[in-house]
């Protein structure tokens, strides 16, 4: 397949895409919030395995892996669901986790909170990511 | 960084993140493939940044996020009251034991020369604070832990005696190499990796093609500085792209 590049865009001034806009370290359509007081119902109620991305506002890698997650979480939705749980305010929870380094992601089978079938440390690809996932979103 | 995003689709940015496998200079259109998808753009700017460099122990990457990190801002939070030791004796490893004294007891600078490499007034900095002490002639040659760092197996250069310093945290700032693996045979590319831009410009040894940021940059190394030399590649991009553009559209 072969993408031709973008026509320079004919605006300078730009403003005619606002439905375009990526979603940031915010929460999106896919993906949701979680508290310390949210977490455990989240995780023993889910019908599928979720993602829980533990970040910080002042931490950069987790601003870079944002995007990634984003989209990840739009393309296997339907496998995976996606949460973020911001370490600032809610200490309890990446305690309980010995969550150290972040971003950190730990992948939680349904049901299963007590200990994480997978954890990720550190920002990564979308290429990478998507291989060490594997076997939750095939 | 989310603004400066958001801002770039306004103004009608495509993104596609994933990481470029091969990449083709030779002429413009110049070809970027991912994944197998070939890319072609008449300008190309490179942004790849740098890597922190790691120590190479099979314990770091055991340990990683279990208290090794690479990353003081990100990770210091974790550790109020603890023991750390930072490696390295640059800047960077510096700025981060000076950091990390707003969260831990106790930090050490573990060092492999006798004297920082870092700038004198950080340097003094470091030698006023109470909280930071220092292991000179000093490598990391293990790090001790079974679930989290219990320690650091230090060997003495000069003597070569090993001995554990009892530590929580590890944070490595033993520098950074510049992500240019995939341009390095079709750019000028200096001793260390780094591309080689044109003095005051992002300008590389190929038309068309610029580089920003911590791939072109061992000296700054700044988010700001990285940024201003984006800009700079970006309206050196537009320049070279209007001046293309009479043979462009025949």
């Amino acid at each position: 397949m072969r993408v031709e590049a973008a026509a320079f865009p004919p605006s300078r001034l730009g403003g005619d895409r606002p439905g375009n806009l990526t979603k940031g370290v915010g929460v999106s359509d896919h993906i949701v919030a979680l508290t310390d007081s949210t977490f455990d119902e989240t995780i023993s109620g889910a019908d599928k395995p979720v993602l829980v991305d533990f970040w910080a506002e002042w931490c950069g890698p987790c601003k870079m892996i944002a995007p990634v997650l984003e989209e990840i979480a739009s393309e296997n939705g339907g496998k995976l669901q996606i949460a973020k749980l911001n370490v600032d305010d809610n200490p309890n929870v990446a305690m309980r986790y010995n969550v150290m380094s972040i971003p950190t992601l730990l992948v939680f089978k349904p049901g299963e909170s007590a200990q994480e079938a997978r954890r990720l440390v550190g920002a990564k690809g979308k290429a990478q990511l998507l291989q060490e996932l594997a076997e939750f979103v095939a | 960084m989310t603004k400066f995003r958001e801002q770039a689709a306004r103004f009608g940015a495509d993104f596609v993140t994933a990481d470029a496998d091969r990449v083709d200079l030779a002429s413009a259109p110049f070809g970027v493939w991912v994944d197998g998808t070939e890319y072609r753009g008449e300008a190309l700017i490179i942004s790849t940044g740098a890597t922190a460099r790691m120590l190479g122990l099979e314990s770091e990457q055991r340990l990683l996020g279990h208290g090794v990190s690479t990353c003081a801002t990100c990770d210091g939070f974790f550790f109020r009251g603890k023991r750390l030791a930072v490696v390295g004796g640059g800047d960077s490893a510096v700025e981060e034991a000076t950091f990390l004294t707003k969260f831990a007891t106790q930090v050490t600078l573990v060092h492999r020369r006798d004297e920082l490499r870092a700038s004198k007034i950080m340097a003094e900095r470091a030698y006023a604070n109470p909280k930071i002490d220092f292991r000179w002639n000093a490598v990391v040659d293990d790090v001790v832990g079974n679930g989290r760092v219990e320690a650091v197996r230090l060997r003495d250069t000069l003597t070569d005696e090993h001995s554990d310093l009892a530590v929580e945290g590890v944070f490595v700032a033993i520098g950074h190499d510049p992500n240019s693996a995939l341009f390095r045979q079709q750019l000028d590319c200096d001793d260390a990796g780094y591309i080689v831009t044109g003095a005051d410009s992002t300008s590389t040894s190929v038309e068309g093609v610029f580089a920003a940021g911590d791939v072109q940059d061992h000296v700054y190394r700044q988010a700001i500085t990285a940024a201003g030399s984006g800009c700079m590649a970006a309206i050196e991009a537009e320049h070279w792209l209007a001046a293309q553009e009479p043979t462009a559209r025949q």
